[in-house]
């Protein structure tokens, strides 16, 4: 590569010199072609406005009643801290529903017995076709329909004390992410080649082992990626269930808000915490596409620590960064 | 050059590896197999030649029970494929029944179908160990022990996508060797290959031909067929046309469809 780099940056100082005295070796290269190149005036118009519309958003909210030293104030204040956490946590669990209800919904989907795969077809038609919000509302207020809860001798209590608002959070949360996730695994299972399973119960391997060991591993290079997707857009959605009376980031920063004096600010902050999270998240999500990518590509993408190095010990060599 | 004694040596063993009885598939309403009858013998290797779409494939693939047959019978090492015989009626085999019975039986496809996932050597030990319950070490050596008689000692650590078609093939057959199987099924091995990739594969069959192994071949290869093969079958239609020594069916085919299928592919 460097050497690539090196040639085609060092080949018009070399030419030059060889040029004017009318090369004598006759060893001249192809000679690079200089021509005038096209002018995009439309690309000068674009970003003249785009900049404009930019420096005008900016400067409104610069004019703007807007207590900026709030933001660093409160951004470690324990309440948002603990929003936080409760957010992180809520994200976590009702994924983990979200994939486990899931990954069942997506096998009895695919399953041949017509009774389990119309009931996932059912279910999926359901949660997916109802908003999140109308089944957190539900869940919330199931409570003026049923008194107790009652699992016979395992389980009995009165319903308010059992759907406490995280449980109505959770369950909101995850049994609507599973409707998801098993359409998601469903087109990870599938996109595996056929070829797959018939190799492996040729080798005796018996249909479980050949969709744990097999097809499972190789539908994951199809499942990470949206599931990433998922996990970010879960993170963002447990913003909804402050209307059912679960403490997280958003509940907290507006109840800071409100005390404060500052409520538009608290909103930029919990804004601000979400980025940091969803990043951290993306992050996350690149090294574990890049685990299952094993074998799928002649070699590996680099990591962006990897990148990052390369970057910087090419930017060490004079001309070769500009080529 | 050594097949005239293999011959005789499949002769005297002469006992069935597997044997098809009139057996019929259809997949709906079309009709792959229309009643094949055969017999392959322990220790032989048998080639299936003919047209595609005359249900060589089809049939390769009834006998590890990955197609399931519609009507007749068909034995593989004296036992029934996919059923059980109780009095006059078949039960249909239970899932980990079937999976038992293809241990022995190895199966390399046109497609190679390698775990992508796995490297070689992972590919080969994952069947072992994970069906035999072999301890990991034992089949990492077996594993390697496979790959140097395939020639590819060095490419242990390589994934698929990393190697030839050739090499994949190869492979392949070296991960349906680490079951010990007592009878392989090719399912058209050469045919998705670059023709001068052809030639490794086919060395590691030859080899493993003279080391006794019973081997069914679905192949193009008629150099193959003639030079190693011990009997050969031209089918079409889901019939089978024609059978007999290599040699004779290659050189002196009797039927006119073996003449004319023959006529055009040699």
């Amino acid at each position: 590569m460097s050497d690539d780099i090196d040639r085609t940056g060092g080949a018009p100082e070399d030419a030059s010199p060889a040029k004017a005295p009318a090369a004598p070796a006759g060893q001249a290269g192809p000679q690079a072609i200089r021509a005038v190149p096209v002018r995009h005036y439309g690309r000068y118009v674009a970003a003249v406005v785009a900049i404009a519309v930019l420096v005008a958003i900016v400067y409104a909210f610069a004019q703007g009643k807007i207590n900026w030293g709030a933001v660093p104030d409160y951004f470690f204040d324990h309440r948002i801290l603990k929003g936080a956490g409760q957010t992180l946590l809520l994200t976590l669990l009702s994924m983990l529903i979200g994939v486990v209800g899931g990954v069942v919904l997506a096998i009895m989907r695919l399953s041949r017995n017509p009774v389990t795969s119309s009931i996932a077809w059912f279910y999926i038609w359901f949660f997916r076709g109802t908003p999140v919000l109308v089944q957190l509302f539900v869940w919330f207020n199931l409570g003026l329909v049923f008194e107790y809860i009652n699992l016979g001798p395992i389980y009995k209590n009165y319903w308010s004390d059992f759907m406490t608002p995280f449980l109505t959070a959770l369950l909101g949360l995850g049994l609507n992410e599973a409707a998801y996730m098993a359409e998601i695994c469903r087109a990870g299972l599938l996109s595996v080649d056929e070829g797959q399973t018939e190799a492996a119960h040729a080798l005796g391997m018996s249909h479980g082992k050949t969709l744990r060991r097999i097809v499972i591993p190789q539908a994951m290079r199809v499942i990470v990626p949206p599931t990433g997707n998922e996990v970010i857009n879960m993170l963002k959605t447990t913003s909804l269930v402050s209307a059912v009376q679960y403490y997280e980031l958003l509940r907290y920063a507006q109840d800071i808000g409100q005390t404060s004096g500052a409520p538009v600010e608290m909103l930029f902050l919990a804004a601000a915490w979400y980025l940091v999270m969803t990043s951290v998240l993306s992050i996350g999500q690149y090294y574990i596409e890049r685990y299952y990518a094993r074998g799928s590509s002649r070699s590996l993408p680099p990591t962006p620590w990897q990148r990052l190095r390369a970057n910087l010990l090419s930017l060490g060599r004079p001309k070769g960064a500009l080529g | 050059m050594t097949t005239p004694t293999k011959q005789d040596g499949g002769r005297a063993t002469a006992s069935a590896m597997v044997k098809a009885e009139d057996v019929h598939k259809s997949f709906g309403s079309l009709q792959v197999l229309k009643g094949i009858d055969l017999e392959v013998a322990s220790g032989e290797v048998f080639c299936l030649i003919g047209p595609s779409g005359s249900g060589k494939s089809t049939f390769l693939r009834c006998i590890n029970h990955l197609e399931k047959i519609n009507a007749g019978r068909l034995y593989v090492d004296g036992d029934l494929v996919g059923y059980r015989q109780q009095g006059d009626r078949l039960h249909e085999l239970r899932d980990h029944e079937v999976a038992r019975k293809r241990r022995d039986i190895g199966m390399v496809f046109q497609r190679f179908n390698l775990f992508p996932h796995m490297t070689a050597v992972e590919n080969i030990m994952e069947a072992p160990v994970q069906v035999k319950g072999m301890n990991k070490g034992a089949a990492r050596e077996r594993a390697a022990q496979l790959l140097e008689r395939v020639g590819l000692a060095d490419k242990a650590g390589s994934y698929p996508s990393q190697l030839s078609g050739g090499q994949q093939q190869r492979v392949a057959i070296a991960r349906a060797l680490a079951m010990d199987p007592k009878l392989m099924l090719f399912d058209e091995p050469t045919s998705a290959l670059d023709p001068e990739l052809v030639g490794d594969v086919l060395d590691v069959m030859r080899d493993l031909a003279e080391t006794g192994m019973t081997m069914i071949v679905v192949t193009h290869e008629m150099g193959f067929a003639r030079e190693v093969g011990d009997s050969l079958v031209f089918m079409d239609g889901g019939v089978v046309v024609e059978s007999g020594r290599p040699r004779d069916v290659l050189t002196d085919p009797q039927h006119e469809r073996t003449q004319s299928f023959l006529s055009k592919v040699l």
